[in-house]
């Protein structure tokens, strides 16, 4: 396959090359959306069977770094769209510093689920052999509601961790793209007429900040009140 | 396509909104509203979503094809949930 | 066999996409759409060949009422890995994977599809998934049903399930990718003219199959991921004791794999739309019927999951509603079949061994789904759920309908593939012979399905063995239709004559350029002026020229 400067040989055109681009990038946030998708149903599904052990497992979670957190992705999101809109007017220098703005609020992000998940770890609360919840912590109504208890409330840690996971998976591979386009928004390859990529990591970083929007009332924002 | 250049103090009033919205969130989370309290978060959370989509993601600017897609990524998401939940809804036994 | 005698004998081009380079680097490293494609073509057929030694097995295990060959877990082994290699790495990426990826860039006039490297990727994406398979099959087996029931599959199964969920997760992938690549280049790499309703029926069932893959895959990979954590890490999604409930995945599983069956059968419709215009020399009957049609299926197909699941527990309003649309996917498929009739009446057909692997698939395909509409009904299929009347209602479906699609297609573009004709009356001989191998493996097992033999049992009260036995026999002469195929067709790339541009001669695009074609497809990009199967405003296909019938049998030059 080759190449001539920006444009790949099977295309006629940049604009043509840059609508493939969009519109698969497009598709395939639809994959993702139906992908999450799955997570979201067996979640609903599960939650309904199990309220009370749902709703004792968000509150251990904490819910000052998680909606700490959710501020910190909704910032990279801005961040992340003033990149683009910088790449759309040419201001080379301003892609770059967004971009490292971005990298940088992600990085706090994934740096406060590691705290989170550390806790969990250490209070015994990560699905598996060694998951274990103090008998005091249950309280007396919720063990007369749900006999089950410990294994119903891992269910939620396992769903907790899967979605949690998942999404913290994603954004790995966006902070690497990010780093990716760093390199070469300093070596002054994006301009206003060429800044696909730009456009295209953008997309994809705002789709798993989409996710993190419904991850985070679901996960820690159930039966907040009898706390 | 969509050269659309949107202003940047649009996308400093749509992070404030986001943000708001997350603290009502929160917020409602501590509010008795029995079954409501999932409705209101839901809510919340579909207008955060719609937010970054139709301006972070740029669809509002965007030509009718990627509006489709969007659409009907929602509608068939939909779909999984709602004729899933159907049948939990409608069991005798459940 | 005289391929060209009414018109200027063509050479074999000089430089095509087969000779454009050399070594195994030059196949692994391609990103041409159309080498990846006899990657693919490869692959498939070895996992092909792989779940048919299964099936071979199960017919002969089935001779006796004890069962002849194998104990009863092996049996469980041999119809799970069958179905496994057979719907996940042969029938899903058959025909969009092999005979998609090569020509619709050809019949939409691109150079290539529009992520060249993403298309390698799903190959490779697909040989993972299916080494991880085989692994799984070398390794203790496989035991669960190609479906993956839980808890079956993440408590109780004592087999290799892991390394087979994995391998399909991935291959998910690679189905997902292929996918998006179709869509994407539909809609941005058309030749100049090339409009939407210019388009081949072909392309379009591919479109309509994309659509499936792309929103149906990624929910099948969920489920198998969380069925395989529930496996390894004891977690309880769908586990009744630790909270969970079975029927939820059920649900997941079946809202991809009920519409995988449309992955199936969609781009077989589309191979005999090709070919039925070209052998009857008519335009498609309803062109933007049948394109409706098609996307009509694959949205329809979405709505019909739970009619699986009728016996599983669902709630009875949930299985009215989703009986009632069941019979809904009647309506554009049928729709399909009366409008491939429609183009025959009055056309001037003849019998080349694509058009007769055409008629195979619809009578195939009639079969397969009015039986379809028995088992849709909640009240028959409370009775035959889970007998042998499912069993060969969807072989129906997915062999006599898919894979005689695929065989089609595969004979009909063998001289643009290849640059060569294969022996004609030996391939009609073994067209024939699949056919009749099919009905006899398959009918018997409608018969013994409705007097109520349970499938996937490895043993049968005696009253069932007539049937059995001709069942197995059915199996024999089958093997030999799909045996013969692959040697006439290895012989031809030798010693095969000349096949030219344009041999059947057919309207589309994809006949305008050389046979093989270049590595960039046409030598100049084409500009479309006439419609779809426009036979009649096309002097240069050479049709007005008399009919000829020699005894090639091919009617044409």
């Amino acid at each position: 396959m080759h190449r001539t400067g920006e444009l790949y040989g099977h295309f006629e055109t940049l604009e043509q090359q840059r609508e493939s681009a969009s519109l698969g990038m497009w598709i395939f946030l639809i994959t993702e959306v139906m992908f999450f998708g799955g997570i979201f149903l067996a979640y609903t599904v599960n939650r309904h069977a199990n309220p009370v052990a749902f709703a004792m497992g968000s509150n251990t979670l904490d819910l000052k770094l998680g909606a700490f957190n959710t501020g910190v992705l909704l910032a990279s999101s801005f961040t992340m769209a003033m990149a683009v809109w910088a790449g759309h007017t040419g201001k080379q220098k301003l892609i770059t510093l967004f971009l490292i703005l971005t990298l940088l609020l992600g990085g706090i992000f994934l740096g406060v689920k590691t705290v989170e998940y550390a806790a969990k770890f250490e209070h015994h609360l990560v699905p598996g052999s060694s998951f274990h919840i103090p008998a005091e912590d249950v309280s007396a109504a919720a063990a007369k509601a749900d006999p089950d208890f410990a294994a119903h409330a891992q269910l939620f840690f396992s769903l907790y961790f899967g979605m949690t996971g998942l999404h913290a998976l994603h954004m790995v591979v966006g902070a690497g793209l990010l780093i990716w386009l760093i390199r070469q928004s300093m070596q002054g390859r994006f301009t206003a007429k060429y800044n696909t990529p730009v456009e295209m990591v953008g997309l994809y970083w705002h789709f798993v900040d989409i996710v993190w929007i419904y991850l985070f009332p679901l996960l820690y924002l159930i039966d907040r009140r009898h706390k | 396509m969509s050269e659309h250049i949107v202003s940047p103090k649009l996308y400093l009033g749509i992070i404030l909104t986001l943000m708001v919205l997350t603290a009502v969130t929160v917020g409602a989370a501590y509010v008795e509203l029995g079954p409501w309290n999932i409705v209101v978060a839901l809510v919340i959370a579909t207008l955060k979503a719609t937010l970054v989509v139709l301006y972070f993601m740029h669809v509002r600017y965007s030509p009718g094809r990627t509006k489709l897609i969007v659409v009907a990524g929602v509608f068939w998401l939909g779909l999984l949930l709602f004729m899933t939940l159907a049948d939990y809804a409608t069991r005798s036994w459940y | 066999m005289s391929a060209t005698e009414s018109r200027p004998a063509e050479q074999f081009p000089e430089k095509h996409y087969l000779n454009a380079d050399y070594g195994i680097r030059s196949w692994l490293l391609t990103t041409d759409h159309k080498r990846i494609a006899l990657l693919y073509l490869v692959s498939v057929t070895f996992f092909f060949f792989i779940g048919g030694i299964f099936a071979g097995m199960i017919r002969l295990h089935l001779l006796t009422p004890k069962g002849a060959l194998v104990s009863p877990e092996v049996y469980n082994r041999l119809f799970t890995m069958h179905g496994v290699a057979m719907i996940f790495f042969f029938l899903i990426p058959a025909i969009p994977a092999v005979l998609g990826n090569f020509f619709m860039p050809l019949m939409i006039g691109a150079k290539d599809l529009a992520f060249p490297k993403i298309n390698l990727l799903s190959w490779y994406l697909y040989m993972i998934g299916g080494g991880l398979a085989l692994f799984s099959f070398m390794s203790g087996g496989l035991d669960t049903g190609w479906t993956f029931y839980t808890p079956l599959s993440s408590v109780y199964s004592n087999s290799a399930v892991a390394p087979a969920v994995l391998g399909i997760f991935i291959n998910g992938f690679s189905s997902i990718l292929t996918g998006l690549n179709f869509l994407v280049t539909v809609h941005t790499m058309r030749a100049p003219g090339m409009t939407w309703f210019r388009l081949p029926m072909f392309v379009w069932a591919n479109y309509a199959t994309s659509i499936i893959m792309i929103l149906g895959t990624p929910v099948v990979a969920t489920t198998l991921a969380l069925a395989g954590m529930e496996r390894l890490f004891h977690l309880g999604f769908f586990n009744p004791q630790l909270g969970g409930d079975p029927v939820l995945f059920q649900h997941l599983f079946w809202f991809y794999s009920h519409p995988a069956v449309y992955i199936m059968i969609l781009p077989a419709m589309g191979v005999i739309s090709e070919i039925i215009p070209t052998f009857s020399r008519k335009p498609l009957f309803g062109y933007k019927v049948m394109a409706a049609a098609s996307l009509a299926i694959a949205v329809i197909g979405f709505l019909v999951w739970a009619h699986h699941m009728f016996v599983a527990g669902q709630s009875t309003y949930a299985a009215l509603a989703f009986s009632f649309l069941t019979m809904l996917v009647a309506v554009p498929s049928a729709i399909k079949t009366f409008n491939w009739t429609a183009t025959m009446y009055r056309g001037s057909i003849s019998f080349e061994t694509p058009m007769i692997y055409a008629f195979g698939f619809l009578g195939l395909f009639l079969v397969g789904g009015l039986t379809g509409l028995f088992l849709g009904t909640l009240g028959v299929d409370i009775h035959v759920h889970d007998t042998y009347f499912i069993v060969a209602h969807f072989h129906y479906i997915m062999v006599g309908g898919a894979v005689m699609g695929y065989m089609g297609g595969l004979h009909y573009w063998w001289p643009k593939i290849s640059g060569r004709m294969y022996p004609d009356t030996l391939a009609r001989f073994s067209a024939v012979v699949l056919f009749i191998g099919f009905n006899l493996t398959f009918f018997p097992q409608f018969l013994m399905g409705y007097a109520g033999m349970p499938r996937r049992y490895h043993s049968y009260p005696p009253e069932f063995q007539v049937l059995n036995i001709l069942s197995t026999a059915g199996a024999t002469v089958l093997a030999v239709g799909y045996i013969l195929p692959i040697i006439y067709l290895l012989w031809s790339l030798r010693y095969g004559p000349v096949a030219g541009r344009n041999p059947w001669p057919s309207t589309g695009l994809e006949w305008q350029t050389d046979s093989p074609p270049p590595t960039e497809n046409f030598h100049v990009t084409p500009t479309v002026t006439w419609e779809a199967y426009d036979f009649e405003n096309r002097p240069d296909l050479g049709l007005d020229k008399p009919l000829k019938t020699d005894d090639s049998g091919r009617g044409h030059d």
